[in-house]
């Protein structure tokens, strides 16, 4: 009998991707920095660095600590603002064919707008993803992401203004991200992104002090996985749009347990740190997985653990 | 840059915690590795520890053998240290810029801090065989310090030895004995890797003499290949990038004194 290799591409909105396995943005730069170690056209798609209008500097020293199976984080949105990233990150990405999606932040409504419209004129961007996990700083520091109608307001100013493809990164550290998730579908995104990550902290016994100068920063890695699954699994009965899986996906078998769980997608993330082939290996062990199970497509496993 | 496994030629306890690791690897890691840079090793698919650990490369043999040394502290490194020959770890590498090699050089390690600078002697007496070549190591004791000073000795570079608890050589640190090694008239680079508060010294003094000084810095590291960020430095106001910040991975390990803001 031929064996045919299995069909992996998925749909987010209206942007075809040719297999589910993306990077998760802030774990694999602006894609060049993993140039020597995996070919950029063959990712499901590259999610970018968060970029804001102008540059950011970043946080303070120490800004990263492992913990157990983890590792916290208080980068501090550290980009080079939307300008450089348009005039010198794009330009090569354009010449790798590969689907690029932006990760935007900013501190309004305003600047997310104005961020969403320059992108739209620039050639070779496939997606925006926001990242409304910033604090709205006209609404005294709440951030967007933690507020059902701040997210929603963010996210329809946002679609007034675009046609791209457009994906809503959601915090964990709210009480139902269930509601955010319906929220942001309300306001027109065409996907949701989830979780970004969790906020944790480590305290030095030696210094008896906290070990980031922010003090508290997000958990990712392996640790993260089973809280993530839990919140796919959950929004998945609560919106129509696609998910994005995400939370320490390290190996073929947490992506497939996301897609179980009701994700389209997955980004993977820290295990970028770890292993710079992880997307390769992840979508070469997820095909190998279909052929093993008998399956044509990608697509008859999602939310399969709920059926 | 290489991802690879690199089999485990020899581990040796230098002291019962400091560890010299041999790693066969690819030429195309060795033949291109230069000193000051470094290797991002993992032993194990494990999640704990999750990230891998960078470690300056502290020599290499001919193209396909490298030296790292470590000192055991928490699960990264006894994870390494509990390997055995035959065994492979996960490398990345070479990463990072390097040191700068000039006519008059001086050398000046302190602790674990010395690892890199053997590889920078040895190519010192490579590619500058006429060059004046000073060597000033520091540790706490003795038996930190010896193992080191060996090495030097067979390469046939004499040192010029510190230890906190005057076990052997001078009783104080590298510090003190900078003076009376380096001739005023000379201009020296110096070439430092070591706690931060002894390059930090180190840097002021060549600041008053306008020395050119290059120093090794090491921070937590996530990724090693300027993805992550994470291991930003504060920079000189007058640093060469213009930045806030550098990152150690990219921009170093190897900095310019001047570019580093010191007060800290």
């Amino acid at each position: 009998m031929e064996s045919i290799s299995p069909e992996l591409a998925v749909s987010i909105g209206t942007l075809r991707l040719p297999n589910p396995v993306m990077t998760a943005s802030g774990t694999f730069g602006y894609g060049r920095e993993y140039e020597s170690f995996v070919d950029l056209g063959s990712i499901g798609a590259v999610v970018v660095k968060g970029i804001s209008l102008l540059p950011r500097p970043g946080n303070p020293p120490p800004r990263i600590v492992e913990t157990a199976c983890g590792m916290l984080n208080a980068i501090g949105l550290e980009n080079v603002g939307l300008a450089h990233f348009i005039s010198d990150k794009m330009p090569y990405l354009r010449t790798q064919k590969c689907r690029v999606i932006v990760n935007v932040l900013g501190d309004s409504i305003e600047e997310y707008r104005r961020l969403v419209e320059q992108l739209n004129e620039v050639a070779g961007v496939s997606g925006i993803e926001l990242n409304i996990s910033c604090p709205n700083v006209k609404k005294g520091g709440v951030a967007f992401g933690t507020s059902e109608s701040m997210a929603h307001s963010v996210t329809s100013a946002v679609r007034k203004v675009t046609k791209l493809p457009l994906i809503v990164k959601l915090s964990p550290n709210v009480t139902d991200i269930g509601a955010m998730a319906c929220a942001v579908e309300e306001g027109g995104a065409d996907a949701v992104s989830l979780i970004n990550t969790l906020i944790g902290m480590a305290i030095s016994v030696k210094t008896k002090k906290p070990i980031l100068a922010n003090t508290i920063g997000g958990l990712s890695g392996p640790a993260i996985k089973p809280v993530a699954l839990r919140m796919v699994y959950q929004t998945a009965d609560r919106v129509k749009v696609p998910i994005i899986g995400i939370g320490g996906i390290s190996t073929w078998q947490d992506a497939i347990e996301f897609i179980l769980a009701g994700a389209t997608a997955i980004q993977v993330g820290t295990a970028n740190f770890v292993n710079p082939r992880a997307v390769d290996e992840i979508r070469a062990g997820m095909t190998a997985y279909l052929v093993e199970q008998g399956l044509h497509k990608i697509t008859e496993l999602i939310g399969a653990a709920k059926k | 840059m290489e991802l690879c496994d690199a089999s485990i030629v020899k581990i040796e306890h230098m002291t019962p915690d400091i560890v010299r690791l041999t790693l066969q690897a690819p030429p195309a890691v060795v033949s291109h590795a230069k000193p000051g840079q470094f290797v991002n090793l993992k032993a194990g698919n494990g999640f704990d520890p999750l990230l891998r650990r960078p470690f300056s490369i502290h020599r290499i043999k001919g193209d396909d053998t490298l030296q790292v040394i470590f000192k055991i502290i928490g699960k990264g490194t006894n994870a390494l240290a509990n390997l055995h020959f035959g065994q492979s770890v996960s490398l990345v590498g070479p990463l990072g810029n390097y040191f700068q090699i000039g006519e008059a050089m001086c050398l000046i390690g302190g602790g674990l801090g010395i690892a890199p600078l053997f590889f920078l002697a040895q190519t010192i007496l490579k590619k500058k065989p006429k060059a004046n070549l000073k060597v000033i190591l520091g540790a706490r004791t003795q038996d930190e310090l010896t193992c080191f000073a060996e090495e030097f000795h067979a390469l046939g570079v004499k040192t010029h030895l510190a230890t906190d608890d005057g076990s052997l050589g001078h009783h104080g640190l590298v510090t003190d004995l900078i003076s009376s090694i380096l001739d005023d008239g000379v201009d020296w680079q110096v070439c430092c890797c070591g706690p931060h508060l002894m390059m930090k010294s180190i840097a002021s003094i060549c600041r008053q003499h306008k020395w050119s000084c290059q120093v090794s810095l090491e921070t937590m590291m996530a990724c090693g290949i300027s993805a992550c960020l994470g291991c930003a430095v504060e920079a000189s106001p007058t640093n060469s990038k213009g930045g806030q910040y550098l990152h150690v991975c990219q921009d170093g390990p190897i900095f310019f004194e001047s570019d580093i803001k010191w007060n800290r």
